[in-house]
């Protein structure tokens, strides 16, 4: 038993830098495969709606808006970054992205619509 | 006009409540940097003062609102009388008469009856039971910080603090004999202001915030002003009569010297926070009963024999 | 007249629901002479989220992730307990290289648990520098959690009948890269909890109980090891990969809270010996099997050695896509109990150590509203329904509308 068993690493850590990192100005990075915000490619999706139906949050919601087209609903306040709709999905239309500063205060903004493109006009 | 400015602004209460901003952000940065963290920037201290100023003050129905409100206020008052009997950068203090000594000791006191009386009306149990440990921790520490004191005063033969300080300018060497009386001096000092490993009053894990549980607002600023106060204060006693060195200089290095003695203080009590853990109040007790006061006990003896010895 | 006399002096106080010495609501009223704890009472029930009955909503795969959100700790300890005992229920037989993944990540689990319960243990001693260090080294442990899983905490790596994703061999190198920094540190941890003074002051002979009451109370996991019972999931019931690898099951006979710190840092050593062997045995193979939608009827327990102790999930199927029933027994509320009797002739100041000392989950712990009728002392246990209808009426009761709150949030976010 001795008192002040931890002063030597106190002292040495005086004069090292700290190990915080200055969050909003400096950003770590997140590795390689992190579950972040999903992103949808409508072009893949065929519209079988695995996704809707094994996401544990019900935050997906995919409509049908014309022949083959799909739109993809996100309830990014719903979702739990799980990234079963990813797994689930046949086409990999679904992707996690890294992005993961997702708070608004506006809760309207946390509804992530992805239109499908724009279909060519049936005229050309 | 001169006793105004010297209340009011030096080293009255604007200096003191300067410095002692200054000395918490010492403090926090240290403390932070010491456990590897960033630590607040520069202003904090003034910031949290202002922020705290600018809130509403809330007085609990239960609590007895003129003691409630009055207390901040008068442990304030004490800590600041006190830096008037200290001398600061030269061997005289401001006013200083014979015996000023145990006036500044008993003037550091009342705000730990402050803490004491606030948290006691008013009325929360947590605040209850923080003041009765804020006395009884008094009890405790009291006794080895006078005894601590009275050893440097019993060799230089007097009770005044600038005669001490003027003793010790004059025979530098003998403040080497009252090294274990600064080491005793300076654990009291970190029970007197209420400190880990003493900060048994305020411990957060157990009793939320203790005495200033119930505190908010501008009456917490004061109570948190003359907390920062009281550690310069403290710290500038202990310089006074234990570290009487660079005394006789021009104004400028004495007053510079006196600055950074008091942040050697205001550092070794960031250290003993950093590197132990909270004690409980009857460890706490019996550490002072059982170590401190016989050591203390053992330095009054040595100036006694040097007394009887050398002089 | 004589008894009033001798209760004078006895006031009660409220450690939470809110209180600092608490990371979640909970609330311990306790009776108090002076310093002294006289008597204490414990009232569970704040955390109450019924995840159980949510469970029985939704479909097993759902619940997979459901059951992760129990705790925000030990997730991947639940979800184990419950994949395990829905793949026994459907009769799948798991990959091996999935079961060592499964050990793989419930290591690091363990290893960044115990490290946080050092920092909380500090921090409840007043002891912030201690808090500060480990969580700085816990980092390690959870920008690998997040490497590898995809997450730092709820992790998602199970999935039923195996894991979701792969352990390449470049992560080997960096596993083994973390664990020596992280065995350096320990060992540095364990210098400082056995030697230094003010710490081992604080922490030993206090929260004693013995290897009986231990016992007889039901004590689990690193609170029972420190009293000397030995007991360990991983080697007594084997599930993953425990059968092929080679440990120590650490036990203490200091009964206090010192001996459970030990404990706790000596594991941490096992871990990381544990995480070795991993890296160096996995098989090769599949991650996963595929598991049907519908699970056939049967019913399952399951046990599971959690960073707390024991944890033991019961799932029943009646053969379609979702539960039937899913119980959860975390390991606090096994623990719970000891709380109480180790807090007998205590001083308040180490309330807050000795209630960490079991590293209480709380919300793991808060399960099942029972109701009991005063006057009738009849049993009831309240519907889904009618818990949100007694809530809505409840608030409302005390000033507090649910219906105006909404609208004037709503205001407030159109402005």
């Amino acid at each position: 038993m001795k008192p002040g068993r931890m002063l030597n690493l106190v002292l040495q850590s005086l004069f090292k830098r700290p190990a915080t990192l200055n969050y909003p100005v400096d950003k770590s990075g997140m590795p390689k495969g992190f579950r972040g915000k999903i992103t949808f490619d409508p072009s893949k999706c065929i519209g079988c709606r695995m996704c809707m139906r094994d996401c544990p949050a019900n935050a997906i919601t995919i409509n049908k808006v014309g022949e083959k087209r799909f739109e993809a609903v996100f309830d990014l306040g719903r979702c739990i970054y799980c990234a079963q709709c990813v797994d689930s999905c046949l086409k990999r239309a679904l992707v996690s992205s890294p992005e993961f500063e997702l708070a608004q205060l506006d809760k309207k903004k946390l509804k992530v619509v992805f239109h499908p493109p724009a279909q060519e006009a049936s005229g050309l | 006009m001169s006793a105004l400015f010297s209340i009011l602004i030096y080293p009255g209460f604007l200096f003191l409540a300067l410095f002692g901003l200054i000395a918490e952000f010492i403090d926090r940065k240290l403390y932070a940097r010491m456990q590897n963290r960033q630590g607040p920037p520069w202003f904090q201290p003034l910031a949290d003062f202002i922020k705290l100023l600018g809130k509403e003050d809330i007085v609990p129905d239960e609590a007895n609102p003129r003691m409630f409100r009055l207390m901040p206020l008068f442990a304030l008052t004490a800590v600041v009388s006190s830096i008037i009997y200290i001398p600061l950068w030269k061997t005289g203090a401001l006013y200083s008469f014979s015996g000023d000594l145990v006036v500044v000791l008993y003037l550091l006191t009342l705000p730990t009856l402050a803490f004491f009386i606030g948290g006691w009306y008013s009325t929360s149990l947590y605040a209850r039971i923080g003041s009765v440990r804020s006395l009884t921790q008094m009890f405790a520490y009291e006794v080895p910080l006078f005894m601590g004191l009275f050893s440097p005063a019993l060799l230089a033969d007097s009770w005044t603090l600038s005669e001490i300080s003027q003793f010790y300018v004059d025979h530098p060497m003998y403040s080497f004999f009252n090294v274990l009386g600064f080491a005793i001096s300076l654990i009291a000092l970190l029970g007197k202001l209420e400190k880990a490993p003493f900060d048994i009053p305020e411990a957060e894990t157990e009793i939320v915030a203790g005495t200033f549980t119930e505190y908010s607002g501008r009456l917490f600023a004061f109570f948190r002003l003359s907390i920062d106060i009281e550690m310069v204060v403290g710290a500038s006693l202990l310089a006074a009569v234990f570290l009487p060195f660079g005394l006789s200089g021009d104004a400028v290095i004495g007053f510079l010297i006196y600055i950074l003695k008091v942040l050697l203080v205001v550092f070794l009590l960031t250290l003993a926070r950093t590197i132990f853990a909270r004690m409980r109040i009857d460890q706490m007790v019996r550490f002072c009963w059982k170590y401190l006061v016989p050591l203390a006990l053992v330095q009054l003896l040595a100036i006694l024999l040097v007394k009887g010895v050398v002089l | 007249m004589h008894d009033s006399h001798e209760h004078e002096h006895e006031f009660k106080i409220p450690l939470g629901p809110q209180h600092p010495a608490l990371k979640e609501p909970e609330n311990f009223s306790i009776a108090l002479k002076g310093e002294k704890i006289m008597g204490v009472d414990i009232r569970l029930g704040y955390n109450h989220r019924g995840i159980e009955k949510a469970c029985e909503e939704r479909t097993f795969l759902q619940d997979v992730y459901l059951i992760e959100r129990v705790c925000g700790i030990c997730s991947h300890s639940h979800s184990s307990a419950y994949v395990q005992a829905v793949e026994e229920i459907a009769g799948l037989s798991v990959p091996r290289r999935a079961l060592y993944i499964r050990t793989l990540i419930g290591e690091l689990e363990r290893v960044h648990s115990h490290f946080l319960w050092l920092g909380v243990a500090g921090h409840e001693i007043g002891f912030d520098t201690l808090l500060m260090y480990t969580w700085r080294d816990r980092e390690i442990v959870m920008d690998l959690l997040a490497q590898l899983t995809g997450n730092r905490v709820n992790y998602g790596i199970n999935t039923i009948g195996g894991v979701r994703r792969d352990i390449t061999p470049e992560y080997g190198k960096d596993i083994l890269a973390a664990i020596a920094t992280l065995e350096e540190r320990t060992k540095y941890y364990i210098q400082i909890a056995t030697e230094e003074t003010s710490i081992i002051k604080r922490l030993s002979g206090v929260g004693m109980i013995s290897r009986q009451d231990a016992v007889r109370l039901g004590a689990v996991g690193p609170t029972a090891r420190a009293s000397g019972v030995d007991r360990d999931i991983r080697r007594e019931d084997p599930y993953a990969a425990y059968a092929e690898l080679d440990f120590n099951v650490i036990t203490d006979d200091h009964c206090d809270v010192f001996g459970r710190t030990v404990v706790r840092l000596k594991e941490l050593l096992e871990s990381f010996k544990i995480i070795r062997q991993v890296v160096a045995k996995i098989p090769d193979g599949p991650i996963a099997v595929r598991a049907p939608r519908k699970i056939p009827a049967g019913e399952a327990l399951s046990r599971y050695e959690a960073p707390r102790g024991e944890d033991v999930h019961y799932v029943k199927s009646n053969g379609g896509e979702k539960p039937e029933r899913v119980k959860v027994r975390a390991p606090t509320l096994a623990n719970i109990q000891t709380v109480k009797h180790m807090l007998r002739d205590r001083f308040l100041a180490d309330m807050p150590i000795v209630i960490a000392a079991i590293d209480p989950c709380f919300s793991c712990t808060d399960r099942l509203v029972g109701v009991r009728h005063l006057d009738n002392h009849k049993r009831e246990t309240l519907s889904w329904e009618n818990l949100r209808l007694f809530s809505l009426g409840w608030h409302r009761a005390r000033g507090f509308d649910v219906a105006i709150a909404e609208k004037k949030l709503h205001n407030l976010m159109e402005h």
